[in-house]
């Protein structure tokens, strides 16, 4: 089935998400749209989908002109979608998520046999092995994501749209990700590939378009370098490498031994982890999203309850303290959901860059806010760190993501650090901020700073690291060089340390 | 092509010590078996108490009356009680959760300790088919709320009305029914004033998303103030014509009645109660087994899941949330047609409250919101007959025994359960 969207235009208040997009997939196609966090895509894809009505614009399945008023036309009209966060349903299970909105009744009750075997009717074609009657709430996410497929697959889709369906997966599933995208071709589907990983672009793509602030600014080749590519998703030629010099690490800084934590439902979070980060280096902690990382950090600033091992810092235990005595000791953090965790959205920048120092002076004196001092702090390092505002009084939330982490990042950097732990530091940000965030976290390094950078991008993790310790279910699987290769450290995301491969610690 | 099989290799590792049994439920038995011990053992009465098992109604077959020892039986059972404890720490020692049938047995021992406890003693038999069959008639319009509840709650929006919905119910059939003549359409006519509580509620909750809360307690607030104006206005002046309905008869299944005990608890009842049994059944068989209940289980855990394969959220939401409401108003009828006849200002008395407590202790599933709320509906007929038979409990105690049971309900064994996930959360498209 040939997909064609002409002129598609939505906005939203006054932001322009899609402005005039023209595209066509043909069937037996991968067509690849690329673009960085906010471009339009997403929401490119749910006006596709129906999830959004279009304010101007067509889409035309086999040249007929479509009219979605919601999702469940475009699933009948053929199209199927792989969602970035599933649309499964936890406490259901395989069988149950794949039939739902299409269910086939014997007698007015539920015909689960007939949904099972289409589970397995559809697995066995692709050769997956997917257990009908398994929770989703059981299952690993690279499995819940062929369950997607399948319940796109189960409706008779001839279009497939895949919205950044690698941010959860190892690289060993992204692979095999990309070898099911290319049966599927086979199979005479037409695909449509959401992403902004140029890597897994230039593998499957038969098309490239390249969309930025909401337009197309142009097609590309599979062949196209990395550098092409990216300029074009940026609008400007950049150096996705930083320069970083060589590590003069010293004595360690921060050592933790043994960690263990233990979630509400005393599962183990974290298993055993032992660990030293040297002032003046970065050791980053690789690995997908959800194997103890976030529980890790959270220990370190004292987030966490259910805690057991040693955490020193500079030969003084901070394991026991409140968090506010941790950051008295200098501990700077980066949470990984800023909007959550680091920002209150309805305060203003200047506000927020005091969130943590409303306990005495310069900020606070005899109990009253120092407003004079505030403003002054507060103007200089919205200068200093480049943050895009109208002025200091501005709410946060208002502020782009890439402008919210710097005001984190000026907040946590303005005191005296002896350690610098960020999580996710550059989730969801433009290549400009990433740039930027980047240098500022290696600037702290080579002033002599313990840093602990928590990433799932691997780009991420090569481009920072002098040290990598990477995560599985709780556990670090092995401390390598941060020059370890990415197959190598793919194996060891997914649990597995090569025979071979060279420790670091 | 083999994701599980790349994941494998090391997820052994962290399973052990996983699982962890938590000795909450053995601890809790244990206190209760101790608190038997004192009761039955270090408290215990001397004389005789006698249980009578035939029903007042029973023709035919009698059935013996049971004379028992009250300090021996005390002790017997006080011994029972702490080995069934101990049982359950035995469990929770080899890592294995005590289960529901454990607790029930337990419960049902202790509870005759207590019976026969205060019923030692005194003049008076104890009339155990009486007391359950009051306790089933106590319970069916909590029955009926908390069907109403577990709907409404597993498609998405927390129901706090059932208490309005069920005086509307009350207050609406007594008047139609004294109007009509017709029970039949009394019992309509509190369904369709439920469905109206159930309308407000859900073009707030689902349209106007306001907190549902909120809207819920105001409802709840409403319809008290408005049923109690109207009825000391209107009522009480016209009662003749307006606040006189016929009361249902009892209708015996041929058979089926005479099984003692049995017979008369479940098969020699009113209409109201026999549609109840319908009720609880087809909710359950629904909610599990047909697409209705697939599609309305989707839309409580996940609006948007189930908003791109093609259901309409706020639809289903909608005529779902008023049929629980005609649930509940059936539940209401049960005040006035199905029990007293006339309708009298506040007559449920919290028992929407009650049932909502029964929808969580019941976990959000019908048969053991049921089950919960038969529980709650003998926990207060228990008082009501104590006082009765002139037993040595004070009796403000047993009043306040039915909303004891809810607290150590709601609270002691509830912790595990999770309700449907997007209860209470109005699903916004964007």
């Amino acid at each position: 089935m040939k997909l064609e969207l002409r002129g598609i235009t939505k906005t939203f208040g006054a932001l322009v998400a899609n402005d005039h997009i023209d595209l066509t997939v043909q069937p037996g196609e991968i067509h690849c749209l690329l673009g960085e966090n906010g471009a339009g895509k997403s929401t490119l894809m749910n006006i596709l989908y129906g999830l959004y009505r279009a304010d101007s614009g067509e889409i035309l399945l086999d040249d007929v002109v479509q009219h979605f008023s919601g999702p469940g036309d475009a699933a009948r009209a053929g199209i199927g979608m792989v969602h970035q966060h599933f649309m499964l349903i936890p406490v259901f299970t395989v069988a149950e998520n794949v039939m739902l909105g299409h269910e086939e009744s014997k007698f007015g009750f539920l015909d689960l046999p007939a949904a099972r075997a289409r589970v397995r009717e559809i697995s066995a074609r692709f050769g997956f092995d997917v257990d009908p009657d398994a929770l989703i709430e059981d299952l690993p996410v690279g499995v819940q994501q062929r369950v997607e497929i399948i319940k796109a697959l189960s409706r008779e889709a001839k279009v497939l749209v895949f919205d950044e369906p690698t941010a959860v997966l190892t690289p060993q599933e992204t692979d095999e990700l990309m070898g099911i995208m290319k049966q599927l071709k086979d199979a005479g589907a037409a695909i449509v590939f959401i992403t902004h990983k140029l890597r897994e672009v230039r593998e499957v793509a038969d098309k490239i378009t390249v969309i930025r602030l909401g337009k197309v600014v142009g097609e590309a080749k599979p062949t196209a370098t990395n550098a092409e590519l990216a300029s074009l998703m940026v609008g400007r030629s950049i150096d996705l490498t930083i320069a970083k010099s060589k590590v003069k690490a010293k004595e360690p800084a921060l050592v933790v031994e043994g960690l263990t934590i233990h979630n509400a439902q005393g599962h183990v979070v974290v298993n055993n982890v032992s660990f030293q980060v040297r002032a003046g280096e970065i050791l980053a902690v690789a690995g997908v999203q959800g194997n103890g990382q976030t529980e890790l950090t959270e220990a370190l600033l004292g987030l966490q309850d259910r805690v057991m091992g040693t955490i020193d810092l500079d030969g003084k235990s901070i394991r026991h303290l409140p968090i506010h005595k941790v950051l008295a000791e200098g501990v700077g953090f980066i949470p990984e959901d800023r909007q959550e965790d680091a920002l209150i959205a309805e305060f203003s920048i200047a506000e927020n860059l005091m969130l943590d120092r409303a306990d005495g002076e310069p900020f606070v004196r005899h109990g009253a806010l120092q407003l004079a001092y505030r403003t002054k702090f507060a103007t200089d390092k919205v200068k200093e760190f480049d943050v895009r505002a109208q002025g200091i009084d501005e709410v946060v939330g208002s502020l782009s993501g890439g402008n919210q982490q710097k005001v984190v990042l000026a907040r946590e950097l303005s005191r005296t650090l002896r350690l610098f732990v960020a999580a996710q530091p550059t989730r969801g940000l433009d290549v400009g901020s990433i740039e930027f965030v980047h240098e500022r976290i290696v600037a702290t390094r080579d002033a002599g700073v313990p840093v602990i950078v928590v990433s799932t991008e691997l780009d991420e993790v090569l481009a920072l690291a002098d040290r990598i310790a990477v995560m599985y279910e709780g556990r670090i699987v092995g401390i390598v060089s941060g020059d370890t290769p990415r197959d190598v450290l793919g194996l060891m995301m997914a649990g597995e340390l090569p025979a071979g491969t060279k420790l670091a610690a | 092509m083999s994701a599980v099989t790349a994941t494998s290799p090391v997820a052994s590792g962290t399973a052990a010590g996983e699982l962890k049994v938590s000795y909450k439920t053995p601890i809790t038995l244990g206190i209760f078996a101790l608190l038997g011990v004192i009761l039955l053992v270090v408290f215990g009465r001397n004389g005789t108490s006698v249980f009578n098992f035939t029903a007042s109604n029973a023709g035919a077959i009698q059935l013996p009356v049971v004379s028992m020892p009250g300090h021996l039986t005390g002790v017997v059972i006080a011994i029972l009680g702490v080995l069934l404890a101990l049982g359950s720490g035995l469990m929770a020692r080899f890592q294995r959760r005590t289960p529901l049938w454990y607790i029930t047995i337990f419960a049902v021992v202790l509870v005759t300790g207590f019976l026969v406890w205060a019923s030692t003693g005194i003049p008076h038999e104890l009339h155990v088919t009486g007391l359950l069959v009051g306790a089933l008639g106590l319970s069916a319009p909590l029955i009926f709320g908390s069907l109403g509840g577990v709907l409404s709650e597993r498609v998405g929006v927390t129901n706090i009305a059932i208490e309005g919905q069920l005086l509307a119910g009350a207050f609406v059939s007594a008047v139609t029914a004294t109007i009509t003549h017709s029970i039949i359409a009394g019992i309509l006519a509190a369904a369709v004033a439920g469905v109206l509580v159930s309308f407000v509620l859900a073009v707030f909750a689902i349209k106007y998303v306001v907190n549902q809360v909120i809207i819920g307690v105001v409802l709840n607030t409403l319809v008290a103030g408005l049923t109690t104006f109207l009825y000391q206005q209107v009522l009480l002046n016209n009662i003749g014509a307006l606040n006189n309905p016929p009361v249902l008869k009892q209708l015996p299944i041929p058979g089926l009645s005479v099984i003692p005990i049995i017979g008369p608890l479940l098969f020699d009842q009113n209409v109201i109660v026999y549609f109840m049994y319908v009720a609880v059944a087809g909710v359950t068989i629904g909610l599990f087994r047909t697409r209705w209940g697939l599609r309305l289980r989707a839309v409580g855990e996940h609006p948007q899941a189930a908003d791109t394969v093609g259901i309409n959220v706020g639809r289903t939401r909608f005529w779902n949330v008023a049929l629980a409401g005609a649930i509940v108003g059936v539940g209401g009828s049960y005040f006035t047609l199905g029990n007293i006849g006339p309708f009298g200002a506040n007559m449920t008395n919290g028992a929407g409250y009650i049932a909502l407590a029964a929808v969580i202790f019941g976990g959000w599933h019908p048969i053991r919101a049921t089950l919960a709320s038969l529980l709650f509906g003998f926990a207060t007929n228990l008082g009501s007959v104590l006082g009765s038979i002139q037993s040595p409990v004070p009796n403000d105690f047993l009043l306040m025994l039915p909303y004891v049971v809810t607290i150590f309900a709601v609270a002691g064994f509830v912790g595990r359960v999770r309700g449907p996930a997007a209860a209470g959360r109005p699903y916004i498209k964007s």
